[in-house]
């Protein structure tokens, strides 16, 4: 079988095990501490931390594309910014 | 219901989760990879970094397909909803008025969305379709062929024709849950048709609205077929909706990087508005 | 006004408020202002049929002018205009059922649906019965994820469809549209049925454990009959969508498997269009769809009541 359309480079192949390796150490995590510590935050409605890993990574993905769009083709400081807001909404959310 | 905690569930879900994993997964990855490279054809690929999406949020062709879905949208909204909720609020409760209203109302649903596009295109037509030429008989200049404005017009009536039943089977599913001993006790109390409404039937519906609100929100946003056979996504651009640039652009010039880039951003659009939907659902049950 | 408003807040007491009055109403304790709003009532809900008919009406018009031009010939439907066939003909179904291209395009949509809403259902129920009765791992994300597939527009999928399927030399086969429109009709079931699921009190599993019914004994013999409308609702769906659906099918097949919604496209030839053939194919893409629809009519509206679609 012939996967060579899928054209994987490094660095995408690098993001999806980043990815990967976060949903399973969740999956850890809820393992030894199940119920996902849920409370009410900045929101107003109960999250758990799964749900805070999501709200996490959907927005850095639209910080990124703001940035590129908004201010320049430099990602790494998109990348700061992601993280940091990624802490925010770990913390407050 | 109070749910046990068991983690061998996860058995039950796994053909599911193999099933969608392997038309949803493989798929996205693959998009994701093209979007970051420039291809020639014959699988030779090039690393482009982000510059597909620097192009793509800086071209107007493409905010141009947004402006479009997102108004399209609005006025589907705009126009479904009420008349859907009107058309339920008319309809019977009982006899045999019931299955007759139901079915006929279902058809276009379930017609295939190309014949959909047919049909109407067939029926704008102003030399042998009967809306066109009737149009025309009247002395209205109509073409949708030519002039932007009565193509917008037809593919919003096409879609008002397609759609509005949902929403009307929606709303009759939450106006028959309401027990008759409600209407009793208002007619009791000699509330108007319009408190009936206010207070016994918009309540018992806000479930079901909801529900209508999101998908038509939804499907409108990504709607292809209907409107490719009608117009083509002519005249000009003029209905060009981000589906049919998608993939006119994928298709059409085989620009696998700028279209797989709109893919995601595109994508991630409706990723953050189905979470929207999910959340708001959920929540509005845990608090029922 | 304000005692409507009142009494929903109060839906028990009222409930038990209209019994008592509906009974004193049928006694004849009631006031000559009542009686005429009765009345005007009774009135309104003489003309109930105006509004549906008029709707009907225009969602019957379009597909009355498509069956009428399936029995006119081109030149007819060319020339003069008229409501109905001044001269009606069967030729356009002739050709459609006389030319394997065509007919065949009906035989492979049926197959492939078909196809698609056995699989979808049958790996769909024990994923339901799960998400309706246990709480495991990461379930909530997963249903999630289920259903942004419903919600993911599928002009992204078709190009690397294409590729994934041909990978696998699927392409132009039943199965690959079979498998490709499970994307969005597996969360569909999934989310139905485990609405209809939650329904079923789960004493019921208990009682059937204790008497010693072991799990799928239990699940085929006594649950599935218990949520026999809700699979019929949840094929429903499945059918009706994967029947509509013509961008993913018309990417993934190219003669042996292909939908008729896409020969349809074929009408346009040297001589023109076929306007007539093109009609009566329109035509018959109606008929399964309301065939379908006339078998779960009695179920669709509860189908609808969970607002699961």
């Amino acid at each position: 079988m012939d996967f060579s359309w899928m054209a994987w480079t490094l660095p995408t192949a690098a993001f999806f095990i980043t990815i990967f390796l976060m949903l399973v150490g969740m999956g850890v995590w809820e393992y030894f501490s199940p119920g996902g510590n849920p409370r009410v935050g900045i929101l107003r409605f109960e999250t758990t931390r799964g749900d805070r890993l999501f709200v996490s990574l959907l927005g850095s993905a639209f910080i990124h594309l703001a940035w590129l769009g908004l201010i320049g083709p430099n990602l790494w400081w998109a990348l700061a910014l992601a993280v940091v807001y990624a802490i925010g909404v770990f913390r407050f959310v | 219901m109070e749910k046990t905690w068991n983690n061998k569930a996860w058995f039950m879900v796994l053909p599911v989760l193999v099933l969608v994993a392997f038309s949803a997964v493989i798929p996205l990855m693959t998009v994701v990879n093209y979007s970051v490279q420039d291809t020639f054809g014959g699988n030779q690929f090039f690393w482009a970094g982000a510059e597909w999406f620097e192009e793509m949020l800086h071209s107007d062709r493409f905010w141009a397909a947004m402006g479009r879905n997102l108004i399209f949208s609005a006025i589907i909204l705009a126009i479904q909803i009420p008349l859907g909720i009107f058309i339920a609020l008319n309809m019977p409760r009982k006899g045999w008025g019931v299955p007759v209203c139901l079915v006929l109302m279902a058809l276009p649903l379930l017609i295939p969305w190309n014949v959909v596009g047919t049909i109407w295109q067939v029926f704008g037509r102003i030399d042998i379709g009967l809306l066109g030429y009737t149009l025309h008989a009247l002395g209205f200049d109509y073409n949708y062929v030519n002039d932007p404005f009565d193509a917008w017009v037809t593919v919003i009536i096409m879609d008002v024709w397609h759609w509005t039943s949902l929403v009307v089977l929606l709303c009759y599913a939450g106006l028959v849950s309401i027990p008759d001993a409600f209407y009793q006790a208002a007619k009791i109390d000699g509330a108007s048709r319009w408190a009936v409404f206010r207070y016994i039937q918009l309540p018992k519906m806000q479930r079901v609205l909801l529900i209508a609100v999101l998908l038509r929100f939804m499907d409108s946003f990504m709607i292809y077929t209907e409107p490719f056979v009608v117009t083509g996504g002519g005249p000009g651009n003029s209905t060009t909706f981000l589906s049919i640039d998608l993939v006119k652009m994928a298709v059409g010039q085989f620009d696998l990087g700028p279209a797989a880039a709109m893919s995601i951003i595109y994508f991630l659009i409706v990723l953050l508005l189905s979470w929207v939907f999910y959340t708001v659902m959920t929540n509005y049950d845990v608090e029922k | 006004m304000a005692g409507t408003r009142e009494a929903v807040a109060d839906k028990d007491k009222m409930m038990r408020d209209a019994a008592t009055t509906t009974g004193a109403v049928h006694g004849g304790v009631v006031d000559e202002a009542l009686a005429r709003r009765m009345r005007r009532r009774g009135e309104e809900s003489r003309f109930w049929w105006v509004v549906p008919t008029i709707y009907i009406i225009f969602l019957m018009l379009p597909i009355y002018w498509l069956i009428n031009m399936s029995f006119k010939s081109n030149q007819e439907i060319l020339g003069a205009f008229s409501l109905w066939p001044q001269n009606p003909t069967l030729r356009n179904y002739a050709v459609i059922f006389t030319d394997p291209s065509w007919y065949k395009g009906y035989i492979n949509s049926i197959i492939y649906v078909v196809m698609n809403t056995v699989i979808s259902i049958s790996v769909a129920l024990p994923a339901a019965y799960a998400f309706s009765r246990y709480r495991f791992l990461g379930d909530k994300h997963l249903f999630f994820w289920l259903l942004t597939n419903r919600m993911a527009p599928p002009a992204v999928f078709a190009l690397p469809f294409f590729q994934l399927y041909s990978a696998f030399g699927l392409i132009d086969t039943h199965i690959a549209v079979a498998l490709a429109h499970c994307l969005f009709n597996v969360p569909l079931a999934v989310w139905i049925l485990e609405g209809f699921m939650s329904g079923v009190p789960k004493e019921i599993d208990e009682t059937a454990y204790i008497d010693g019914y072991s799990f799928p004994r239990f699940f085929v013999k006594i649950f599935v009959p218990l949520i026999a409308s809700g699979i019929g609702v949840a094929a429903f769906f499945c059918f009706m969508f994967s029947w509509v659906e013509l961008l993913i099918a018309r990417t993934l097949t190219t003669t042996d498997a292909k939908p008729i919604a896409a020969i349809m496209t074929r009408t346009v030839s040297a001589s023109g269009m076929d306007w007539g053939v093109l009609a009566a194919a329109g035509v018959l893409t109606i008929i399964p769809g309301a065939l379908v629809i006339w078998f779960v009519r009695n179920y669709i509206a509860k189908g609808f009541a969970l607002g699961r679609v």
